[in-house]
């Protein structure tokens, strides 16, 4: 407890730490977000209410650990032979009469999707939800170009109108309440002022999205699994939102990471299994659509991007970050996601996965992101593609160290943990000085900035002798006894 | 280089070292009755399922329907219930934007998740499948399969074509986590299992 203190204290002494970070560390931005008590409880019991219907449906089947192990092993496999299943998926993809491009970074692949779009003379483009396009920030780029971009998912195209990323990859608007959607409605699509029925706001939505479906010329998707055998790719949702936004318009532009890759046909017969259910707890997404060629007598474009992953392939600790098939269930079920929310990352994909992947990008920007983290390991419970995901927040933690990018509050407190911590002596003297001090302080010297620890909790009681003290007369005791 | 170069360059020199690629086989699960099954998960998901002894019966179970009372034009590619759009004839998909009801054929249900795959052959227009207001699908009985395992045993992609799982009408709850049936696609699945 006393060690904790001093550790608690040196961490947040202000002037030790380096703020020469672009992004604001996590403990901030999550501090704005719990200082809305019943807001950050509200946040909190959606997510839990989705992982808990998550562990519902995954119960349904006596072969859900096995499934996982597949789904892992056929992503081991993909990533060992990426290079060539890339160039198949190529081949495939061009027989069937698509178009590939390749992008290695997020200006390439908006420049690619704009030559396209002005091949077309197209100024109107719908497109469901992307988290890829989110990372390459294709919207803003593009509406700079004078085109109009809608999201047609509906979470998507709620922060769309907020003017705000979204907070979760499967549910973009988890954070914000329908009131606050009632209100936004009101101002876009005029509805009654006040509504905060959702099948009211929904069916307004319907309305206006569905001018936007038949008025686009361009549709834009995201890719779920991309398939090296056939050339052909799944793209899932539950609106149906993708597929009226490439059905009606003749160009399909189809934005996808290079680790989207799955080898075979078939093996969708594992993935679409773990994804709807670990997702959100359904049996399957409504629509799980396969696409394998342009409509006929239309355009489509396969846009692959690499935006840092083949570096990441590089790396024994993190390459299994690339297995990940963004269900969003890491995220459901982590304490510090649910508490925190997604904005407080600041990163197109938030919770334990971002804050895995973010770091590969930018490890200085986003060196707080791993220690968001209370190394639970409820995420890795749940992956459905078995990501050993808090070992590797943990590793990265150590890398952080290593190339001595933690604040000095950190450092110092490390530092001198690893002194007490290493000398029974020292540890042993610094117990009794606080079990003997503590209590006769005033309690201004123990709560107060430089113990951020007490700001939501009480110390316990302090026990009038330790651990070892305790147990060396309880074996004197029963020495005792037994002769 | 090209960015295709650079790209594959990169990710050869950084391939991890090879592991086996698992066969698909396995203990997947298996039901008593798949039909039986099928129909309690599309109640679940928000769809309705209707046995019927053979397709005589379709149109007067349709017009059963409160979705089908109220619907002005309807799609059938299904032979026997009346059509108000030849689908054929149809040069501009946007010209289906006034569908009510759409009855249209799946070629196989999946037990485990109430999925019915249905492709675009011998469909014109892909978009049906999405743009009505309400969507019924007409699936043989003895083409229910346990699991998407048996199930991708029956999908293959020559060519090009389109294909998709359709599991019950389309929904959302991107607000507050309220279930909302029909998003943007039909606002009811109704899937017909013909006995005959």
């Amino acid at each position: 407890m006393t060690v904790s203190a001093i550790l608690n204290s040196l961490t947040c002494y202000p002037f030790l730490t380096m703020t020469t970070t672009l992004v604001r560390e996590h403990p901030d931005t999550a501090a704005e977000f719990v200082a809305n008590d019943s807001r950050a409880h509200w946040h909190d019991q959606a997510l839990w209410f989705v992982r808990a219907k998550r562990d519902r449906i995954a119960a349904t089947l006596p072969e859900w650990e096995e499934l996982r192990e597949r789904a892992a092993a056929i992503k081991l496999h993909t990533m060992s032979r990426l290079a060539e299943l890339l160039e198949q998926f190529e081949r495939n993809a061009i027989r069937l009469g698509a178009n590939v491009h390749w992008a290695r970074t997020p200006a390439e692949h908006n420049d690619i999707v704009l030559g396209i779009l002005r091949q077309h003379k197209a100024t109107r483009v719908v497109k469901s939800k992307s988290m890829l396009t989110e990372e390459c920030h294709l919207n803003p780029f593009l509406e700079r170009h004078g085109i109009t971009v809608t999201d047609t998912d509906l979470g998507e195209w709620i922060v769309q109108l907020r003017d705000e990323p979204p907070s979760h990859i499967v549910m973009p608007a988890i954070h914000i309440k329908k009131e606050e959607i009632g209100e936004l409605f009101h101002h876009h699509l005029g509805t009654e002022p006040g509504a905060t029925d959702p099948p009211y706001l929904v069916t307004a939505a319907r309305r206006r999205l569905r001018e936007e479906f038949v008025g686009a010329q361009v549709g834009i998707t995201g890719v779920n699994f991309a398939i090296a055998e056939t050339g052909g790719f799944v793209v899932c949702t539950n609106e149906g939102n993708a597929d009226l936004g490439v059905s009606l318009p003749k160009v399909h532009i189809a934005c996808m990471g290079i680790e989207k890759l799955i080898p075979r046909l078939a093996d969708l017969s594992i993935f679409l299994r773990l994804l709807g259910r670990s997702a959100t707890g359904q049996p399957i997404t409504t629509y799980s659509s396969h696409f394998h060629g342009p409509l006929p007598g239309g355009e489509l474009h396969i846009v692959l991007v690499d935006n840092g992953r083949s570096e990441i392939l590089g790396s024994p600790e993190f390459r299994r970050s690339l297995n990940c098939i963004r269900c969003g269930a890491c995220m459901n079920t982590c304490p510090v996601y649910r508490r925190s929310g997604g904005h407080s990352y600041q990163t197109t994909v938030p919770g334990p996965i971002g804050s895995i992947l973010a770091p590969s990008r930018d490890a200085k920007i986003y060196s707080s992101l791993p220690f968001a983290c209370s190394l639970c390991g409820s995420c890795s419970d749940v992956c459905p593609v078995k990501i050993d995901l808090h070992t590797q927040l943990l590793t990265w933690r150590k890398e952080i160290a290593v190339r001595r990018l933690l604040p000095w509050s950190k450092r110092l407190g490390v530092y001198f943990a690893g002194k007490v911590l290493g000398s029974p002596w020292l540890f042993t003297t610094a117990g009794r000085i606080g079990r003997w001090l503590l209590p006769k302080l005033p309690r201004s010297l123990v709560y107060n900035r430089f113990n951020p620890w007490g700001r939501q909790r009480e110390l316990p009681p302090m026990p009038p002798r330790s651990f070892r003290e305790q147990y060396a007369s309880r074996t004197r005791g029963s020495d005792k006894g037994s002769r | 280089m090209t960015s295709r170069a650079e790209i594959l360059d990169a990710v050869r020199r950084h391939l991890p070292q090879s592991s086996p690629l698992p066969d698909l086989t396995g203990p997947w699960i298996t039901y008593p009755d798949p039909a039986a099954q099928f129909a309690a998960v599309l109640e679940m998901i928000g769809g309705r399922c209707v046995r019927v002894a053979n397709e005589a019966e379709l149109p007067a179970q349709l017009a059963q329907l409160p979705e089908f009372q109220s619907s002005q034009r309807t799609l059938s590619l299904v032979p026997g219930v009346a059509s108000h759009v030849d689908l054929e004839a149809v040069a501009d998909p946007h010209d289906l934007e006034d569908i009510d009801f759409a009855i249209l054929r799946g070629e196989f249900a999946v037990a485990e998740n109430a999925a019915v795959w249905v492709t675009d052959a011998g469909v014109r227009h892909r978009v049906v499948y999405f743009l009505c207001q309400h969507l019924a699908l007409v699936v043989p009985a003895d083409r229910i399969v346990n699991n998407l395992a048996e199930g991708y045993r029956r999908i293959g992609f020559g060519g090009p074509g389109f294909g998709a799982f359709i599991a019950g009408p389309s929904k959302t709850a991107d607000i507050e986590q309220s279930l909302v049936i029909g998003a943007h696609g039909p606002k009811s699945l109704t899937v017909f299992l013909v006995e005959g």
